[in-house]
C-alpha cells in the first residue's frame, strides 16, 4: 500500500489539502487505479484532515468515482433509449460473449470491467460507450469485436 | 398561433468574424451596454428552464461583495442532447468569450467550466484553448481567468445548487432556493451560472448587436437555438434553428415519414404525440427544450421509452429528498406492475397523482420534472402502457 500513499500525498501536492481539492484528488486516484479503495479514501481523509466518512460519501455518490475493484479497462456502455433503439443489446451480447462477463463483472485477469451508464451524449451516433476516458460510436457487432480484440491484444 | 417555417441560422458555429476583434469590442463596453445589449436580445437561458439572461446578468452585477464568478455549465446529461459538446469541441473561444464578457459585466475575475465526466476526452483540447484564450486576453489587457473542473458521471450536478456543492467537492445535492446563484451561488458568492450554449449566444449578441437576434423568433421566444436530433430520424445530428416553428414542421424535415411522437426535452420533457404536432410550438409558448429532441416513430413502444426515463431518474435521483427518491422507484414499479397485469389499469391515475406530487414537492427540478415525461406519456399513450 505504500504506493497509493505516495499517490494520495502526490495528489494533495498538486490540488491543494482543502475540502474543494477532494473531487480532484478523488479523481487522480482513478486515473492510477481505476478504483477507490478503503485504504486510498482513509489515506485521503488523513492527508486533508477530515473524516473518512466524508470522503466515502463523496466518492460513493459519483458514478464515476468507483470504490468497488475495477479491470484495467472499464467499459461503459450507454443505457438511454435511442442507443437502445440503435441495437445497443446486440452490441452488449457482443460484448458479454467476447469477455465472458456481465454487467457489473470484470474479468479474471482484472483487464475489462463491463458497466452501464446513462447517455453519454452520442446519440445521433449510437450505440455509444466509453472505454476509461474514450469514447467509441456507432457501433456494429463486427465494430466492437474489432475495437475489444485491439485492448485485448495490444494493450 | 405563429409557424415560422423551418429556418436555418448560423451564429454558433460561423466563424466569420475576427474572434480577437469581437473579444476587443465587447470588452471595451461598459457593464451597463453588455447587460443592455443581452436584456434587449431577449435571450434566455439554453439549458432548458429559460430564465432570461440579461436579468440574472443585472442582479448579479447589482450584488456588492467584490468576490464574483461565472460559471460555465457543461454538465450535459440531459438524454438526447449533445449540442455543448460539439460547441465545445468546434467553437470553445467562443464560450470563454462569453464568460469574460459576463464577468465584465457582473465584476468577476474567475470564470470556471464545469466539464462532465463522460466529456473527460476533451480536456486535453480545451485546455489548450483555453491557455490561448488567456494569452489573446492578455493581449486585450484583460485579467479575467477560467479554470477548468471536471464532474464525475452524477446528472444531478446539472442542476445549478448542486453543481456548486460538486465544485465545492461535496456530494451533487441541490440546495433549498432562494437564496439564488445570484446572490449565493460557488463559494456562497454571487455568481452567474449559463449553460454553454447561452455564453456562445451571449458573445454573438455582443458582436451582431441586440436586435440582429430579436428578430428571430417569437415574442416568448427570441433567437435561435441548437437541437440535438435523434432516433428515428434519416438525419441525426446538430442542428441551428430559428425558434417559434411547429412540431409538425419539425417533424417534416426531420422525420422518417412514419413519426408517432417526439419527446422534446429529454426525459425530464414532454412527449408529444402525432395529433398534437401542429398545434404545438417547440419553445417557451409551448413545449421547451434545452435541444434534446427524441423523433420514434410507430415501431417504437413507447412503454419502453417510459420505462427508460424513469429508470434514468431512479438511478440518478440524488436521493436526498423523500418525493423523488421513493417516488422515482415507486413509478418504476407501478408501471412495470400494470404492464404484468399484477395492478389493473387504474393504478396509473394513482401514479399520475405521486407524479404529481413530486412536482411540487420535490426539492429540485430532478424530481420536480419526472411528471413532465411521466405524465404526457401515460396520457397519450395508455393502451401501451396496459396492453
Amino acid at each position: 500500500m505504500p504506493e497509493i500513499k505516495e499517490l494520495v500525498k502526490q495528489l494533495a501536492d498538486k490540488h491543494g489539502r482543502n475540502r474543494e481539492s477532494l473531487l480532484p484528488i478523488l479523481q487522480g486516484i482513478i486515473s492510477e487505479e481505476r478504483y477507490i479503495s478503503d485504504f486510498a479514501m482513509t489515506e485521503v481523509a488523513r492527508e486533508l484532515d477530515m473524516s473518512a466518512a466524508l470522503v466515502y460519501g463523496t466518492a460513493t455518490f459519483y458514478s464515476f468515482l468507483d470504490t468497488e475493484p475495477r479491470g484495467k479497462y472499464v467499459i461503459r456502455l450507454c443505457r438511454t433509449i435511442t442507443c437502445d433503439m440503435k441495437g445497443k443489446k446486440q452490441i452488449l451480447r457482443t460484448i458479454e460473449d467476447l469477455l465472458k462477463i456481465e454487467i457489473g463483472e470484470t474479468t479474471k485477469d482484472k483487464k475489462f470491467t463491463l458497466l452501464e451508464t446513462n447517455c453519454l451524449g452520442w446519440c445521433h451516433k449510437g450505440p455509444a460507450m466509453l472505454i476509461n476516458d474514450d469514447a467509441y460510436t456507432e457501433l456494429t457487432p463486427e465494430k466492437v469485436s474489432e475495437i475489444i480484440g485491439d485492448y485485448m491484444k495490444n494493450r | 398561433m405563429p409557424d415560422k417555417r423551418l429556418k436555418r441560422v448560423d451564429l454558433i458555429f460561423s466563424e466569420d468574424c475576427i474572434y480577437k476583434d469581437v473579444l476587443t469590442k465587447a470588452l471595451n463596453k461598459s457593464k451597463e451596454d453588455i447587460i443592455k445589449e443581452i436584456l434587449d436580445s431577449g435571450l434566455r437561458g439554453r439549458g432548458g428552464a429559460g430564465f432570461p439572461t440579461g436579468m440574472k446578468w443585472k442582479f448579479t452585477s447589482e450584488q456588492t461583495e467584490s468576490e464574483k464568478y461565472v460559471v460555465c455549465n457543461a454538465d450535459e446529461g440531459e438524454p438526447g442532447t449533445f449540442k455543448d459538446r460539439e460547441i465545445l469541441t468546434r467553437v470553445p473561444h467562443k464560450v470563454f468569450g462569453g464568460m469574460a464578457v459576463c464577468g465584465k459585466a457582473i465584476g468577476a475575475k474567475h470564470g470556471y467550466v464545469y466539464l462532465r465526466g463522460e466529456y473527460r476526452f476533451l480536456k486535453a483540447d480545451i485546455e489548450k484553448a483555453l491557455d490561448q484564450f488567456h494569452k489573446t486576453l492578455k493581449e486585450i489587457g484583460s485579467d479575467f481567468q477560467i479554470h477548468l473542473l471536471m464532474g464525475a458521471g452524477a446528472y444531478i450536478c446539472g442542476e445549478e445548487s448542486a453543481l456548486f456543492e460538486s465544485m465545492e467537492g461535496h456530494r451533487g445535492e441541490p440546495r433549498n432556493k432562494p437564496p439564488y446563484p445570484t446572490i449565493a451561488g460557488f463559494r456562497k458568492k454571487p455568481t452567474v451560472i449559463n449553460n454553454v450554449e447561452t455564453l456562445v449566444y451571449a458573445f454573438m449578441i455582443c458582436n451582431i448587436g441586440s436586435k440582429k437576434f430579436h428578430d428571430l423568433g417569437t415574442a416568448d421566444s427570441r433567437g435561435s437555438k441548437v437541437f440535438s436530433v435523434s432516433g428515428d430520424t434519416p438525419i441525426p445530428g446538430i442542428y441551428e434553428l430559428e425558434l417559434g416553428m411547429s412540431l409538425e414542421t419539425f417533424v417534416e424535415e426531420f422525420g422518417d415519414g412514419d413519426t408517432k411522437a417526439v419527446q422534446v426535452g429529454g426525459a425530464s420533457g414532454f412527449c408529444v404525440p402525432r395529433k398534437k404536432f401542429k398545434d404545438t410550438i417547440i419553445g417557451f409558448e409551448g413545449v421547451p427544450t434545452g435541444g434534446s429532441m427524441m423523433l420514434f416513430n410507430s415501431s417504437r413502444s413507447m412503454y419502453n421509452v417510459l420505462k427508460n426515463y424513469v429508470e434514468f431518474f431512479e438511478e440518478e435521483s440524488c436521493g436526498q429528498c423523500t418525493p423523488c427518491r421513493v417516488g422515482c422507484q415507486q413509478l418504476k414499479k407501478g408501471i412495470e406492475a400494470v404492464k404484468k397485469g399484477e395492478k389493473s389499469a387504474a393504478y396509473l391515475d394513482s401514479l399520475q397523482k405521486l407524479a404529481d406530487t413530486m412536482k411540487i414537492t420535490a426539492k429540485c427540478g430532478l424530481g420536480q420534472s419526472v411528471a413532465n415525461s411521466f405524465s404526457s406519456i401515460v396520457d397519450n399513450f395508455k393502451e401501451e402502457m396496459i396492453y
